[in-house]
């Protein structure tokens, strides 16, 4: 029986991607779902009642939710090519904890930068940011990736916040390509891959939507 | 093989620290403890073990530093494999993740805000903390354990976290037993197992933490 898989996404969200990168690097058919946050469908609420939120991954009718779970799954399920984490169990803690990292700190500490008002929270925002990214950085060293030679688990987990770097960049009145150069290169690593390519967004779409949601929210 | 040099930086009040002694006793695996210091000083140990968080548990394998508890217990899982603490099919262990987050992000801050509150936010943040004991409730249902018939990773993660609940108790003025009786008797369940009572500081030593807690944060 063929595998059924359904993607329920928005366009925007850097959570959504990783899904999509991780299924594309497994080279996995899917139905995507886009869903309007606003007026969240019958489906949706009844596959994550707990969170209610996106990325949920519907595999053969089950929910799988969580993004980095979600990717997880997808790489002990589909564990025949591209395997994302690695083998050896304390490298795959250590590509567990810089994952978990990213989820605690990046987005939140990104958020102070895009939705609120110029001033402190904003330039406390926009420290913390770099702070993170420099360390990131630090990590990655002078590997190719994050899992080393190959494309794995934490640069699935990172890259998807790179088509949100110029949106950050615009509100923060900042470069990340001067705070980090080797960490841009590091994602133009990655978007020579076709998995990311295909699956991240364009970047300035997104600052488009940032400035959208922006003006509803009486910010700008 | 050689011996294991296994090294745990422990707290003992700290429900973190008693996943990682838990799972360490479940497999049977022998290591020393050393008592941090969390408030007063931590160790050079600490600090340049966990230099990301500064925080416990940190458990160090042949020296090398493993972080943050629900990834350290992973790690132990998969280090010695026998008897599994999470299940076997991709599905099931997405699903043990899932509930391994969701205590992560509710219980601990929920029942903090228990404490730290004054006058009326005490009913805001007592309702909150039951509705999220309800949530894990329904997904206990009738089984004994979160793990099914065996005491596994979830029960892990969580019992711990229950050490703290006379505190809340005490504070919010209400009774785990009578909001969630299903929930205090799998509780019950899980103390009666010796590696989680030896494991585990007692209620009463945590409401004397606490009580040291809020004067700290000028709670009283």
């Amino acid at each position: 029986m063929a595998d059924e898989i359904v993607l329920l996404s928005t366009w925007p969200s850097m959570f959504s991607m990783r899904v999509r990168v991780a299924l594309a690097e497994k080279g996995l058919e899917y139905e995507y779902r886009e869903e309007d946050l606003w007026n969240k469908s019958p489906l949706l609420l009844k596959m994550n009642p707990v969170h209610k939120k996106i990325p949920v991954l519907i595999h053969n009718g089950k929910p799988i939710c969580e993004s980095m779970i979600i990717v997880e799954y997808i790489d002990e399920v589909w564990n025949h090519k591209s395997p994302l984490l690695p083998t050896d169990p304390y490298q795959r803690a250590e590509a567990r904890f810089w994952a978990d990292y990213v989820d605690k700190k990046l987005y939140d500490i990104g958020k102070k930068i895009i939705w609120s008002t110029k001033g402190e929270e904003q330039e406390t925002g926009k420290k913390e940011f770099i702070e993170c990214l420099k360390l990131l950085e630090r990590e990655l060293g002078d590997n190719p990736y994050f899992g080393g030679e190959n494309f794995g688990f934490v640069d699935v987990s990172l890259v998807t916040f790179s088509c949100w770097f110029h949106t950050y960049e615009s509100y923060g009145n900042f470069s990340i390509e001067t705070e980090c150069p080797k960490l841009i290169a590091w994602t133009k690593r990655c978007l020579e891959k076709e998995s990311v390519s295909s699956s991240l967004a364009d970047p300035h779409k997104i600052h488009d939507f940032a400035s959208g949601m922006r003006k509803r929210f009486g910010i700008e | 093989m050689s011996k294991q040099e296994l090294l745990l930086l422990d707290c003992g009040v700290s429900p973190f620290c008693g996943r990682v002694r838990i799972a360490l006793a479940e497999k049977g695996v022998e290591y020393e403890s050393k008592e941090e210091n969390v408030l007063g000083g931590k160790s050079e140990l600490l600090l340049s073990s966990n230099p990301v968080y500064k925080k416990v548990p940190v458990l160090l394998h042949n020296g090398k530093p493993l972080c943050e508890s629900s990834i350290i217990v992973q790690y132990i899982d998969e280090a010695w494999p026998s008897p599994p603490l999470l299940p076997t099919s991709p599905y099931e262990r997405a699903q043990a993740r899932f509930w391994g987050d969701f205590i992560e992000k509710k219980l601990f801050d929920g029942g903090s805000k228990i404490w730290k509150s004054k006058g009326e936010e005490i009913e805001v943040a007592k309702k909150e903390f039951i509705e999220t004991l309800k949530q894990l409730e329904g997904t206990l249902g009738d089984k004994d354990f979160f793990g099914g018939e065996n005491f596994g990773f979830v029960d892990i993660l969580l019992i711990p976290l229950t050490t703290w609940f006379y505190a809340y108790e005490k504070f919010g003025d209400f009774k785990v037993e009578e909001e969630c009786p299903k929930f205090s008797t799998w509780v019950k369940r899980c103390n009666q197992r010796e590696n989680v009572v030896k494991a585990l500081p007692e209620p009463e030593m945590v409401y004397e933490v606490v009580l040291m807690l809020r004067k700290m944060h000028g709670v009283e």
